[in-house]
């Protein structure tokens, strides 16, 4: 692959053919890659028995049936609760978040105390410990004080699983905030609420939204918490799909709708934030 | 984190700018401890929530580790000093754990990694169609950890009737071979099967950190580069690899963090069986299913000794990421 710079035309036209060739490999990788995902729509769309057929069945007839049993038609354990616990759990943890964290960042962006860059590195730090060292008081605590099985007490500890990273990702769009016009609006006698809702937001909104989207994401994926302190009533979404490791392949439409419907929401929230995902996923580190 | 700590909590008085800071008057340090204050105050409500929900546990769980502690025999419980790290230590099962754990997030990370950067070369590229495939190959990283691993174990690795073996069986087909090679995946290849469907999952995670490091590429030296003669290969291992440097390794290092603590694809596949057993998972299943409370706990300390070390090194490098952006 020398660059011959002076004989334009040859090179060109290889490099256009080389162009392509890449095209089609990078076109050809991703469908690798969506393979799994397309092909688990397709069996959720398939009556049980064509879904588990060897080898497999792409003219098979459609069928909304996997869908129907996945939301108790036939009898059977129905997802509503665990939807809405999971709905619960991640919505209100990351408002919780939003509160504690947006504060947090505007002190460490717009009016940083001193020693910022150590307290940032402390949220990060408690990023990196096992969440599973910590799992066994916390277990205790709640079984002790009767908040077992409680949805309250998941989101606490989305909220904590969260917060460092919305911090990391608000600082670094707080900091997009120009200081001046913070300045203005003081000298102008508003104050850090006001501040906060008529000048930080409008600005950093877009990131604050993605912040919130990631965290959602967070708390409706998790599931070694959410799997040893809730049991019937707390269930959450993840919990419930744990339901069916052990189902065999009569149930396979209803395992792949079922994973689709609960993954439908972190689906779209990942889409939508997609721009913003890289960024807050690598705290802030990565524009 | 004691110095992040003291830095906090302590009461010095602070300017926006702290390098920056001016001589101050005395006769204004009251108003300045109170403006310190006002500018400390909305960092507290997140700190103080941290420590509690995140901090004292870890506490608790290095007092329990002392413990000899078994929930089913309650009243046998007694201070055993180190000997549950003794025991974790000298466990062959626990022993194994952390062999599995430090296999399974090396293959996982090393291989997305390099997989991540391919793709993120190819999808640095104009190509028709480039938002597709960059929004098809996200879709793998957006799926509920649970939902992606019930996939892979249910619906690909499934012996009789999985995606791969019917896949097998339809090549057979086509080339003419009767009753082709049909492998239980995940009996024979236990951890291989873990390791897939994680790679899988993290893969355009990789690939999404890479593709922002090549778009924060400066054109112009490449350009200049070119002009000098330079070739393809010669401006990815000169220029590219080293401007890549950084991300590639907070790729691995955050990669590292979360497949360290990886549960839900351990306990899905494989259910920890047939040497697949993590760090995570066996804890898990110490305090959760045996009831060891002292164990698990010993075990968790350890985990949290070796997440500490590699820390260390990730803070670091987001360290030198964050402070290469300040002097931008």
């Amino acid at each position: 692959m020398t660059a011959t710079v002076t004989t334009l035309p040859p090179v060109l036209r290889r490099a256009r053919r080389r162009g392509a060739a890449l095209g089609l490999l990078a076109w050809l990788t991703g469908i690798l890659f969506f393979l799994p995902v397309a092909w688990m729509v397709l069996t959720s769309l398939h009556a049980e028995s064509d879904a588990a057929t060897n080898p497999p069945s792409l003219a098979a007839p459609l069928t909304l049936d996997g869908y129907r049993e996945f939301f108790g038609a036939a009898g059977g354990a129905s997802p509503w609760p665990s939807l809405i616990n999971s709905t619960m759990a991640s919505v209100f943890s990351t408002l919780l978040v939003l509160l504690l964290a947006l504060p947090a960042a505007y002190a460490l962006s717009i009016r940083p105390v001193r020693k910022w860059r150590d307290v940032l590195f402390f949220f990060l730090s408690t990023k990196m410990l096992p969440v599973v060292a910590g799992l066994l008081p916390v277990y205790l605590i709640a079984k002790n004080t009767g908040l077992l099985d409680n949805i309250w007490l998941l989101v606490i500890l989305y909220t904590a699983m969260n917060l460092p990273i919305a911090v990391w990702m608000m600082q670094s769009f707080l900091a997009e905030v120009p200081v001046s016009i913070i300045e203005a609006a003081q000298m102008d006698g508003a104050r850090l609420p006001a501040i906060l809702a008529r000048v930080v937001a409008p600005i950093a909104g877009p990131g604050i939204a993605a912040t919130a989207l990631i965290c959602f994401i967070f708390s409706w994926n998790e599931m070694l918490f959410a799997r040893v302190l809730t049991g019937v009533t707390a269930q959450t979404a993840p919990v419930f799909l744990t339901g069916f490791i052990t189902s065999q392949g009569l149930f396979l439409a209803k395992v792949c709708a079922a994973s689709i419907v609960i993954s439908l929401p972190v689906l779209a929230a990942g889409f939508a934030a997609q721009d913003k995902l890289v960024q807050g996923l690598s705290l802030g580190a990565v524009k | 984190m004691s110095t992040s700590l003291r830095a906090a909590v302590s009461p010095p008085p602070t300017t926006p700018v702290a390098a920056q800071r001016p001589p101050a008057p005395p006769p204004q340090a009251a108003r300045r401890d109170l403006r310190a204050w006002a500018t400390r105050a909305p960092l507290l409500p997140a700190l103080i929530f941290l420590i509690i929900v995140t901090q004292l546990p870890f506490v608790a769980t290095l007092v329990i580790s002392l413990f000899n502690w078994n929930s089913l025999y309650p009243d046998d419980r007694a201070f055993a000093g180190l000997s549950n790290y003794g025991a974790v230590l000298s466990d062959p099962e626990l022993r194994g754990s952390v062999l599995t754990t430090a296999l399974l997030t090396a293959s996982v990370v090393l291989v997305s990694l390099v997989l991540g950067l391919a793709l993120a070369l190819l999808l640095d590229r104009k190509f028709r169609g480039r938002g597709v495939v960059r929004t098809m190959l996200i879709a793998p990283f957006l799926l509920v950890p649970v939902a992606a691993a019930l996939l892979w174990k249910h619906v690909l690795y499934n012996p009789e009737y999985g995606l791969f073996n019917g896949l097998l069986t339809w090549l057979g087909g086509l080339l003419g071979i009767d009753g082709p090679a049909q492998p239980d995946w995940i009996s024979e290849m236990p951890l291989i099967a873990v390791e897939a469907s994680l790679i899988w999952q993290w893969t355009p995670f990789m690939m999404l950190i890479l593709l922002a490091g090549l778009q924060s590429r400066p054109l112009d030296v490449i350009e200049a580069a070119r002009i000098d003669g330079a070739g393809n290969w010669q401006v990815f291992r000169y220029l590219t690899l080293p401007h890549l440097r950084r991300y590639l390794e907070l790729g691995a290092l955050l990669g590292s963090i979360y497949i360290v603590q990886n549960f839900d694809a351990v306990f899905t596949i494989t259910s920890g069986g047939l040497g697949t057993a993590n760090l995570p998972y066996t804890i898990y299943e110490t305090f959760y299913r045996a009831h060891e409370y002292g164990l698990a706990s010993a075990a968790g300390v350890l985990v949290v000794i070796g997440s500490i070390i590699l820390a260390t090194f990730a803070l670091r490098v987001v360290s030198s990421l964050f402070s290469q952006e300040v002097s931008r």
